[in-house]
């Protein structure tokens, strides 16, 4: 009796949050899904079946293929910056935790990825500026040439890769130094008797029993890699903000082909592609951590 | 040299090393807060000055008085208000449930909630639109709420800490005593979630906050945009004035980055715990 009573206790206070979930989450999910299959001008009402017709489009279509090829890079390289950057960032900052300064240093790493994406991206883009930017600056100061940054197209990637590394940076030193905090303490007196110094104990000690969070924290950040796009927005449109000189990314390229091109099932495909590689992100790392046996 | 003295040397090299690093991170933003006060005439200089020879708070002035920047925080924070107070309340209840109301029934609502988890807004955004549309809310602080009601990752921190922190027999006394059961969840359970739930309110309002891709398609006219779009929509909008787009820019980043300081605690601890669940 008394379980009945909570059994439905617990359907009806679900209930809400469930029926808000389905309509926002499960519902568009599932909607993605059927439309990758159709074709969808927005305009007409009847929405023909094609099969699996706009994913082989997709993959002869150039745009698409540099969109995906820019976002990959951008999310790879972000993470082979952040990656190390982080985790010996993070060993110095655990190794002064007593100093009187630690808090400041926490929160300094930390700021840059509370800042919102567009005033974050608005100082990078007077820094890489050609004409007015200090880094040209810099560099002609040196003696060396000025260089286009945001309007090569192959500078303006790195320009996009440099801006999600230093977001991101402060995510990393964060999960890192909760994983310091959790090693193993006796190991590492164990290995200062046997004369290891700190680098070595580093090397040798703490990178192999972190990956479990190496291996956290790279799969999170290539998959908000996979999603960069207010960056590119803000960062690679000219200082008259046309278009046209945008770094195509993968969410660029699915808004446009939506909103612009008017093809919402061609839209769908891409979203479905953006869907496979954040699975096949998150299933290579339950298998590796599964691999190792876990922790 | 002693180890003690030696120590002390390595320490204090690893001080000035942070803190090089720390300053290196912050000067983009120090940057840009510099450029506000600018005068535009100054900012065409080259080389480019770091810090305003001739400081002027006329850009300030401009932005506050001719740009809708105030409308745009205002939209910005009655969002964010309300993504947080909707994504705090799903996520108490239905982390409790899910944490102590073992039935098969829950358990599979449960493993629903977290296999949607992983995918991100951009994948399904396209569709969540085109139903905002239907309901009429485009252009509404109502449209834009609709994606960010409710948080995967909201109801997972909850339920963890509902199993690790909320005993079982705390729960069958009360029901001992008579108590019902949402008596028990006000009373007894939320108390007991006080620490969490702040940290998943900062969580919360700093994601509606700071959100872009879903705003920038829902919130199509001037007067509707959030603080975010309306920011990267200005550079087109307005003549080419960075001094008055760095102005623009400090305003709107320097109260967030102080709620962070005084809050960090609290946005530490929600993001530490995305990162335990191994």
């Amino acid at each position: 009796m008394l379980r009945r009573k909570q059994f439905w206790f617990a359907i009806m206070a679900i209930l809400p949050t469930f029926a808000i979930f389905g309509w926002v989450r499960l519902f568009p999910i599932i909607e993605t899904l059927r439309l990758s299959m159709h074709e969808w001008n927005l305009l007409s009402k009847n929405k023909p079946f094609v099969g699996f017709q706009n994913f082989i489009e997709l993959f002869s279509d150039n745009q698409f293929m540099d969109a995906l090829t820019n976002t990959a890079v951008i999310a790879f390289g972000a993470m082979a910056v952040t990656i190390p950057m982080s985790m010996v960032l993070a060993a110095i900052i655990y190794h002064r935790t007593r100093s009187r300064f630690s808090g400041f240093y926490e929160t300094a790493v930390f700021i840059p990825h509370v800042v919102s994406l567009v005033p974050a991206a608005m100082a990078w883009k007077w820094i890489f500026d050609a004409k007015l930017g200090p880094l040209n600056a810099i560099i002609m100061g040196l003696g060396g040439d000025a260089l286009p940054w945001l309007f090569d197209p192959v500078l303006s990637v790195i320009c996009i890769i440099f801006l999600v590394s230093w977001q991101t940076l402060g995510y990393g030193v964060l999960i890192y130094l909760v994983g310091f905090r959790n090693l193993p303490k006796s190991v590492f007196e164990a290995a200062q008797l046997d004369g290891a110094n700190g680098f070595q104990s580093f090397l040798y000690m703490s990178v192999p029993l972190l990956k479990p969070i190496t291996l956290y924290v790279s799969v999170v950040t290539l998959i908000s890699g996979f999603n960069v796009y207010a960056q590119a927005y803000v960062l690679a449109s000219d200082t008259q903000g046309a278009p046209g000189r945008q770094v195509r990314v993968l969410v660029l390229d699915m808004l446009e082909n939506s909103f612009q091109n008017f093809r919402v099932g061609y839209a769908a495909a891409e979203a479905v592609i953006l869907l496979s590689i954040v699975l096949l992100l998150t299933m290579i790392q339950f298998g590796l951590l599964r691999g190792k046996g876990g922790r | 040299m002693s180890a003690k003295a030696r120590a002390r040397r390595t320490n204090f090299l690893l001080d000035v090393t942070l803190f090089v690093i720390c300053i290196l991170l912050l000067t983009p933003l120090i940057l840009l807060i510099a450029n506000g006060f600018k005068t535009p005439q100054e900012m065409l200089v080259w080389p480019p000055t770091l810090f305003p020879k001739d400081p002027t708070l006329e850009n300030f002035h401009k932005v506050f008085t001719e740009t809708p920047l105030l409308q745009w925080m205002l939209n910005s924070f009655l969002f964010a208000l309300l993504s947080t107070v909707a994504i705090v309340a799903t996520s108490a209840l239905a982390g409790y449930i899910v944490g102590k109301f073992p039935f098969r029934a829950i358990n599979i609502i449960f493993i629903l909630f977290l296999a949607t988890a992983i995918i991100p807004f951009e994948v399904y955004m396209i569709p969540l639109y085109f139903q905002v549309k239907a309901l009429g809310l485009l252009n509404s602080v109502g449209g834009l709420l609709v994606g960010y009601l409710v948080m995967s990752f909201g109801i997972f921190l909850i339920r963890q800490n509902v199993i690790a922190s909320i005993p079982d027999e705390l729960l069958e006394a009360a029901r001992i005593d008579g108590a019902g059961e949402l008596w028990i969840f006000w009373y007894v359970v939320l108390p007991l979630l006080r620490g969490p739930l702040a940290a998943l309110a900062v969580l919360a309002f700093f994601q509606a906050w700071t959100a872009f891709a879903w705003p920038i398609i829902v919130m199509t006219r001037k007067k509707s945009f959030t603080i975010e779009v309306g920011l990267a929509n200005f550079q087109s909008a307005y003549t080419v004035d960075l001094s008055l787009l760095s102005a623009a820019s400090a305003a709107v980043m320097v109260p967030s980055v102080l709620a962070f300081v005084l809050l960090r605690r609290n946005f530490v601890e929600g993001i530490a715990a995305s990162g335990m669940k191994e």
